[in-house]
């Protein structure tokens, strides 16, 4: 590998870079696409979306440069400088920023604004990598059923997940943005990698596997289900040591915990989170109404056939039956002018840029690289997955966007500081000693 | 830190990662290549569907004289996306609405259910003078164009309550009939409601499909699915056009309602609530809404209530012929059965008071001078008849017989709304008097037409009509056939025989009615010259203010051409004001004019609702 300093390249993954500006490019076409108008046939039209997004595109092209350019140092270094800062920001915007349907998340500056939530992501995987590549950290990795080994074991873990608690509460409460709020979700995989205990995957996926369950039938009915769940599992698997049975006891309890507080939680929602947990339960049925969107969603993809209606010719993406089609419902301009092959081809565009930022952490020397790597692709995937999934009606509406092709400068911008943060680091790989 | 043995758990996410793609990919080759669901919709939501509006079937009098035509009407359509480059302030000025009136229409039509690429409604049923202003300026409103649908017209304001009138769907029943659409007109009350279907004709639609462009590129399956409209089929009414303009003239000016019956068929030949309003004053966008409220609002006359077929009254002594008739089937009085009267009901100490009618009276005589005693005796002797020995069994065999004229159920006619009125159960009674409380004495007034008895005016005119028929009724029904083929429905072809079947009874009764109109009865100041009319006066108290005038009859004697029952709220003696109303109505229908100028005048001037009613003459 060459060490050209002249070359701002020099090292950096060629393939994610293609990946990215394929992905960057086929966005922008698609935007064209989704908002296209015969009015407004100029592509470089400015007082358009593609117009714009053409011009954040021009912003993110300067920012990867300068984070190519900058010493790779320099994050490692100013990581928890970065948490704060963007922090800091994000309490700002809720004395400075403007009301936007009801939240208050944008900076405006005459016609373009910004949303400093997007920014919070990459912040948080520079905090969350610094905290864990601590030689003395270790994310627990046991289990066992002692107080001491218990707080030892899962203090670190705590601390970590304290760096995404907070912003994602600010976000979440303050700014009104949940779906934004609940990237941070993603950041799990990242301790996952990292040593965090099966158990709290397993336990997490039970819970969430009780909550739906809890609300698809009854209390009662579920608490049945888990007690003859659990109950089974002790007769046929578990030897039936004292030890076990206090264990299975235990997550019977706190399976109890999950379903009793189910229905609070449920009912504590906003109406618009319910109507979307209840459409994607089928427990509503509502196609003129709340089930609006994903319906006019599906049937603009499925009407895509296998090769697609071709480019610009969607009657329904044209009518505007889908909303939001620039932004969080942009897959199905793909999925109707593309077709299957289209669709696909976008999803393992996805998948390969996420595959491919995981294969390089694993070659990373650095503990932070490779952290940092991991938090990439966790929020890269947890995007593409909630997006595609939720327009095609397998994820309840969370408004999140398809990282690089969704319209809208602060997440183009903040998924290629996020990515590029990235490059640089896996381009520096070789000067770092272990 | 890195630990060696995390290094697998790459794997696990990678194949993580993998897994939910697939699964993605799956779900994307399902809803876009094997289920073809999505296709068919995603067709239906490019299609545009113009709808022809057919034109509503007209309705007909009995003589085939015209009662409700239509008159063309245009509502001005918008498709809001093809509305750039539209003279905006042009089109406000012409409609005379603000701008912010506009916007607000403006986004109505661009939101759900509507759609910025489909037509929506932007100006109900324009007036015909905005609609010659709009023509002339139309090639200035791009995005706008004119649908042409047609409203109802009455050549002679006549028959609202009968007729009901056309207004906008509701949007319950545009949600559950698939026929009709928000903004879509239906028949809201009478005829216009019960004849809905076969009024409002078939829709005819036009398909076509558009391109991104919103062009048409053709039409659907080859125009396969498209259909013409086919206009409403036209409605032959029993109604005699004259005779119901006469009524509605002789009644103005007094609350009340008149019902004419064909005996013979069961044909309604007038049917008569006052007041009434202009059913002309319920059609149109705009200024139907300000009618209607205008109307609704009118609290002191409520001339919606429809009260021939829902108000229901105190009979009176009318109701005393369907005592005579259940007494002589029973065989417990004959033509010469004689009850004493004492200027009242002697058993009860004088009460239901009577009045001077010159002695005991046979059957007949009973009738015609409406002895008030001896509708008291029958009623007992029907009630605590023998046959019975508990006398609540007496008085359910009293109650059985009377609901087989009509009374305490709804008819079933063809109009909507018809209320059953009342006869009051013994289970009723119990409640109010308690178990042993009552006797056939307590309630002796049931047998003059009073107490808790209830009938609507289309039930008395029933009961005539039943007494003329000399046993028998149809249905009473307003259509005598739908299309041009006149179909009437089957159930009012079938004869109701009542209880009593003796026809002996009848002729009695008869007699008494014939000689209520001859010198001795109670309203032989009506009587009519060359015709023979049987009748009965009544005259109902009722808890409202002073007695409600009431008067049945038919005519002629035999061969009835015609029954009819009218009642005047508040007026006084039957004899007084709804005598005179009937008789003029027979003479006009059977000889075309009548004979006694001065009492049409007098009935026609009087206002019995805007000024104190006049002194009611002497009755006789």
């Amino acid at each position: 590998m060459s060490r050209d300093q002249n070359n701002i390249f020099a090292g950096a993954d060629r393939l994610i870079i293609i990946t990215y500006v394929v992905l960057v490019i086929l966005g922008w076409l698609n935007i064209y696409a989704a908002v296209y108008d015969e009015d407004h046939q100029n592509i470089l039209d400015t007082s358009q979306k593609y117009g714009k997004q053409l011009i954040w595109i021009s912003g993110a092209v300067i920012i990867a440069v300068s984070i190519l350019l900058i010493d790779a140092n320099f994050y490692t270094a100013f990581a928890y400088g970065f948490y704060g800062i963007v922090l800091f920001i994000n309490i700002m915007v809720l004395f400075l920023g403007k009301e936007v349907k009801g939240s208050k998340s944008w900076f405006r500056f005459g016609d373009i604004g910004i949303q400093p939530a997007e920014f919070m992501k990459f912040a948080v995987n520079l905090a969350l990598a610094k905290f864990l590549s601590n030689t003395n950290i270790v994310v627990s990795q046991q289990f066992r059923l002692r107080l001491n080994d218990l707080i030892k074991n899962y203090k670190n873990t705590v601390y970590a997940l304290v760096f995404m608690v907070v912003p994602a509460l600010l976000i979440m409460k303050f700014q009104k943005e949940t779906g934004l709020a609940i990237v941070f979700v993603a950041f799990i995989i990242v301790l996952y990698r990292e040593g965090m205990s099966v158990n709290f995957l397993i336990f997490g996926l039970l819970a969430a596997t009780l909550f739906v369950v809890t609300l698809v039938v009854t209390q009662i009915t579920s608490l049945l289900i888990a007690l003859a769940v659990i109950g089974g599992a002790a007769i046929l698997f578990i030897k039936r040591s004292r030890k076990n049975l206090i264990i299975l006891a235990l997550i019977f309890v706190c399976s109890a915990g999950v379903v009793l507080a189910t229905n609070y939680v449920y009912n504590h929602l906003e109406p618009h989170q319910k109507d979307r947990i209840d459409i994607l339960l089928q427990k509503k049925v509502d196609p003129k109404g709340k089930g609006y969107n994903v319906r006019q969603s599906k049937i603009a993809i499925g009407s895509g056939g296998f090769l697609g209606k071709g480019y610009l010719q969607g009657t329904q993406t044209k009518y505007d039956f889908v909303p939001e089609q620039d932004t969080d419902f942009i897959f199905c301009t793909v999925g109707e002018e593309w077709g299957f092959v289209g669709s696909t081809t976008i999803i393992f565009l996805e998948l390969f840029l996420i595959l491919r930022v995981i294969f390089l952490s694993e070659r990373q020397r650095s503990d932070f690289s490779r952290i940092y790597g991991y938090g990439v692709a966790a929020v890269l995937f947890f995007h593409v997955a909630v997006n595609i999934g939720m327009t095609i009606g397998l994820m309840p509406v969370i408004g999140i966007p398809l990282p690089f092709f969704s319209y809208g400068g602060s997440s183009l911008w903040a998924f290629t500081i996020l990515l590029f943060i990235f490059v640089k680091l896996d381009a520096n790989r070789l000067l770092i000693l272990r | 830190m890195s630990n060696p043995q995390l290094g697998d758990r790459k794997f696990i996410i990678g194949g993580f990662f993998c897994l939910i793609i697939l699964i993605y990919i799956c779900r994307l080759f399902y809803i876009q290549i094997i289920d073809e669901q999505y296709k068919d919709e995603a067709i239906n939501n490019a299609l545009r569907k113009r709808t022809e509006y057919p034109v509503r079937g007209y309705i007909f009098d009995r003589k085939g004289r015209l009662l409700v035509q239509n008159e063309p009407s245009y509502d001005l359509m918008i498709i809001p996306k093809e509305t750039k480059g539209c003279d905006t302030m042009g089109l406000c000025e012409v409609l005379q609405i603000n701008k912010q009136e506009y916007l607000r229409r403006y986004k109505k039509a661009i939101q759900a259910p509507n759609s910025p690429r489909k037509e929506s409604i932007f100006e109900k049923q324009m007036s015909a003078p905005v609609y010659a202003a709009l023509q002339e300026k139309m090639y200035r409103f791009k995005g706008f164009f004119v649908q042409k649908r047609t409203v109802r017209k009455y050549p002679r304001p006549i028959a609202a309550h009968l007729l009901g009138y056309v207004g906008e769907v509701t949007k319950e029943k545009a949600e559950k009939d698939p026929y009709y659409r928000e903004g879509d007109y239906i028949g809201v009350t009478g005829i216009e409601k019960s004849y809905e279907e076969a009024l409002r004709g078939i829709k005819g639609i036009q398909i076509a499909i558009t391109d991104v462009h919103n062009k048409m590129v053709g039409r659907y399956m080859e125009g396969k699915y498209d259909t013409l409209a086919i206009p409403g089929k036209p409605l032959y009414c029993s109604i005699d056009i004259d005779l119901q303009e006469y009524g509605e003239k002789l009644l103005k000016g007094k609350k009340g309602a008149c019902v004419a019956i064909e005996p013979s068929t069961g044909e309604i030949l007038a049917v008569i609530s006052s007041p009434s309003y202009d059913p002309n004053l319920l059609v149109g966008g705009k200024e139907r809404a300000r009618n209607f409220t205008k109307l609704y609002y009118d609290t002191l006359n409520l001339p919606l209530f429809n009260r021939a077929l829902t108000a229901m009254y105190p009979p009176g002594s009318i109701f005393k012929l369907i005592g005579a008739l259940i007494a002589q089937d029973d065989g417990l009085i004959d033509r010469n059965t004689v009850y004493p009267c004492a200027m009242g009901y002697p058993p009860m100490g004088g009460k239901p008071k009577c009045h001077a009618h010159g002695g005991g009276k046979n059957l007949p005589g009973s009738v015609a001078a409406s002895c008030n005693s001896y509708y008291s005796y029958v009623f007992r002797e029907i009630v605590d008849q023998k046959k019975y020995p508990v006398f609540k069994d007496g008085y359910n065999h009293w109650r059985d017989q009377v609901k087989t004229f009509g009374p305490g159920t709804r008819l079933g006619t063809d109009l909507p709304y018809d209320k059953p009125g009342n006869v009051p159960s013994t289970e009723y009674y119990d409640k109010v008097f308690g178990k042993n409380g009552w006797r056939s004495n307590t309630i002796v007034s049931l047998g003059i037409g009073q107490a808790e008895l209830l009938l609507v005016p289309l039930q008395m005119a029933n009961v005539v009509a039943t007494i003329a028929n000399r046993g028998y009724y149809y249905t009473p029904h307003c259509i005598k056939g739908v299309g041009n083929e006149k179909y009437l429905d089957p159930k009012f072809k079938v004869k109701h025989y009542v209880g009593v079947q003796k026809q002996e009874a009848y002729q009695n009764v008869i007699d008494g009615m014939q000689g209520a109109l001859e010198p001795g009865g109670t309203a032989f100041t009506n009587r009519i010259k060359d015709i023979v009319v049987c009748g009965k006066t009544g005259t109902a108290q009722n808890p409202h203010g002073d007695d409600h005038a009431v008067f049945l009859a038919f005519a002629p004697r035999d061969n009835p051409k015609i029954a009819i029952a009218c009642i005047v709220e508040n007026a006084g003696f039957g004899n007084t004001w709804s005598a005179p109303i009937v008789t003029l109505m027979i003479e006009k229908y059977l000889k075309g004019k009548t004979d006694r100028p001065e009492v049409e005048k007098r009935m026609m001037e009087a206002n019995l609702i805007d000024k104190k009613k006049p002194v009611a003459e002497k009755h006789r």
